[in-house]
């Protein structure tokens, strides 16, 4: 199914915040088409990691190359034609709060296409509806739930169909209808535009279902402790963190008195 | 299917054909990059050839996306406009997945757009009085909870929170000492020298001294000093409380039991009043020099008689007067500051017209109980 040629190639990827190291030596890649979800305890780079690779940050060591244009080469030109490949969900939303949805969509749309004021607003509603939003074009971020949010931010991110989309924690703090919902749209898009996708996530649901490889970040190793198939790794791993990860269990691996 | 006249481009054929057929083939990466100029540019051609219907073949669609879905919604209302035929040949399994992800096939496309109804000239009246009248019992009851804090932190001091006053006091005093220090000699030698170029005609000059130290004293830095805090801080607090406010911080607050008037306003407010009257003090103190560097280089004046003449013209009642002004101004501009905080709604620029509202209102409140302390005074 999946062409194995890379799109996202990361190495010796170095990142801190002042004197503090939070990733060391990461280095892996991302197929075209494919899911990789990013996962790992709370604190261990994964947010930072994504930052990087969209170039918010600087790394202070090593190189990010996105479908050959090195983002981390200091060049303006070749960074500005790699952002024109992705596309970026924040964690909340960051849907402009002065603007309805349809102009927070709309907005990469005028900036990037020649497409006619009409034609857009058609475009526009095509994007919300595909993300179930239609007749929400003129809401305010601020008169709708964090569910519909976090899918007009999506839409958003979709709006010039990228190549590579990045999404974190596209299911946090949703219930799990909407969860589901959010992981289908996950794989339509990956299934029908052929989209490769970067999630960083908690989600089991999301790392079973979804992903069809994870890497999984550690906070006392500062980098990737555990890559591949996440059904493999939960039963085979031999490390004891991957596998208390995957299979949901504290510290102490023996129950608790108060836990049934 | 007789051939007539062929168009070929790098993103499309276009077949004619005798029975006013126009055959329409797109061809390879249909994306965001074309989508304008092929929707611009195949309008004209079935302008200019006038058909009776068109048919769009999509077999050689190496790319497709929902832009390429627009290219073909977009047609299709146009020639419907001109009652031309549309019909699309099967299109590829791809091709015709993206179209019943983009609801292609029913007619308005998506649900029908949900208009907001623009209300009546009678109802946004009545929702503006509405608007107001709930905006002033607001103003109304957050006075009232800051005058119940204040009074809490009188009888209790230990429920003032000393190391943010501190630190506001700081802020909003400390700091701003060079500018207050520059407006206000500035000011004064202004002011020196244009009433100078007059008193100096009638052999006058002295009375420089007095006019500059009754004016600063008892007006103009009261007026100044207030204006500059509206500025440099009663915007801070509005646009730090309103983030705060954005952020559910207050709510936070408010769920712990902890009043945010007694934890946000009281600190400011308590701050500014003990400071502004002394960069006050300050103010007058500048703008004095300020006079006396004219006088002494341009008016030939000692600098004993002037200072001799600035405190035969100052009594004790206009320094009280002046301290009693400003200390009226200080309230009004935190509390104006952090009531325009506590008001923020919506998102970023909600803080942005917090900011905006807290400057102005305080600089019209500070000209308006001006005005009505000139009235009293005149009447006193």
């Amino acid at each position: 199914m999946l062409q194995a040629d890379t799109l996202i190639d990361i190495k010796n990827l170095q990142a801190r915040y002042g004197d503090t190291v939070v990733l060391k030596d990461i280095n892996f890649e991302v197929m075209h088409g494919e899911i990789l979800a990013i996962i790992g305890g709370s604190g261990c780079g994964k947010t930072t990691l994504l930052r990087h690779m969209v170039g918010l940050v600087e790394p202070s060591k090593g190189s990010i190359v996105i479908d050959g244009d090195e983002i981390t080469s200091g060049d303006e030109a070749t960074f500005q034609r790699a952002l024109q490949k992705i596309g970026i969900l924040f964690q909340a939303g960051a849907l402009f709060g002065s603007m309805t949805l349809a102009e927070n969509v709309a907005l990469p749309i005028l900036q990037y296409t020649d497409l006619s004021p009409e034609a857009v607003s058609t475009l526009v509603r095509m994007k919300l509806c595909s993300v179930d939003l239609e007749g929400y074009e003129d809401h305010l971020p601020s008169e709708i739930s964090g569910g519909m949010i976090k899918r007009a931010s999506l839409a958003r991110a979709l709006a010039l169909n990228p190549q590579i989309l990045f999404l974190d924690e596209p299911t946090a703090g949703l219930d799990p209808v909407t969860s589901a919902e959010i992981e289908a749209l996950i794989l339509q898009i990956n299934h029908s535009l052929r989209t490769t996708l970067v999630i960083i996530t908690h989600s089991l649901s999301i790392i079973f279902k979804v992903a069809h490889r994870v890497i999984m970040l550690d906070k006392t190793v500062k980098g990737i402790i555990a890559q591949g198939d996440p059904k493999q790794l939960k039963t085979k791993s031999s490390d004891p963190v991957v596998r208390q990860f995957f299979n949901r269990q504290t510290k102490a691996s023996e129950n608790l008195p108060w836990q049934r | 299917m007789p051939r007539g006249k062929e168009i070929a481009s790098e993103h499309f054929r276009l077949v004619t054909s005798k029975s006013g057929t126009i055959g329409i083939q797109l061809i390879g990466r249909i994306d965001r990059y074309c989508s304008g100029s092929l929707i611009r540019r195949l309008k004209s051609e079935i302008k200019k050839l006038g058909p009776r219907k068109v048919m769009f073949d999509l077999n050689r669609i190496t790319y497709f996306d929902d832009f390429g879905a627009l290219i073909l919604f977009e047609l299709r209302s146009f020639l419907t406009g001109f009652k031309i035929e549309f019909d699309l040949v099967q299109p590829p399994p791809r091709v015709s997945e993206i179209l019943t992800l983009t609801n292609f096939e029913s007619p308005k496309l998506c649900a029908p757009l949900i208009k907001k109804k623009q209300p009546n000239l009678i109802s946004r009246l009545g929702e503006g009085a509405i608007t107001t009248v709930l905006n002033i019992r607001y103003q109304i009851a957050f006075l009232g909870s800051v005058i119940l804090c204040l009074l809490e932190v009188m009888l209790n001091p230990r429920k003032l929170r000393l190391d943010d006053t501190v630190q506001l006091m700081k802020k909003t005093g400390v700091d701003a000492v060079p500018i207050i220090a520059m407006i206000s000699f500035l000011l004064g030698l202004i002011m020196a020298f244009v009433s100078s170029l007059q008193l100096k005609q009638f052999g006058a000059s002295i009375y420089v001294a007095s006019l500059v130290a009754l004016s600063m004293v008892s007006e103009l830095g009261p007026i100044m000093t207030a204006i500059v805090v509206a500025g440099r801080s009663g915007s801070a607090f509005a646009a730090e409380i309103g983030a705060m406010r954005i952020s559910d911080e207050i709510d936070a607050l408010f769920t712990m039991g902890i009043s945010p008037t007694l934890f946000l306003a009281i600190p400011r407010i308590v701050a500014s009043i003990l400071v502004i009257p002394l960069l006050t003090l300050f103010s007058d103190l500048f703008a004095i020099m300020g006079g006396l560097t004219i006088s002494v280089w341009l008016l030939d004046l000692t600098i004993s008689t002037y200072i001799a003449q600035t405190i035969k013209s100052l009594t004790l009642f206009e320094f009280m007067w002046g301290l009693m002004k400003s200390f009226v101004f200080a309230a009004l501009v935190s509390w104006i500051g952090c009531l325009r905080g506590f008001q923020v709604q919506g998102g970023a620029a909600g803080v942005g017209n917090a900011a905006t509202s807290a400057v102005v209102s305080g600089i019209f409140f500070i000209i308006l109980f001006d005005s009505i302390f000139a009235v009293i005074r005149s009447y006193w």
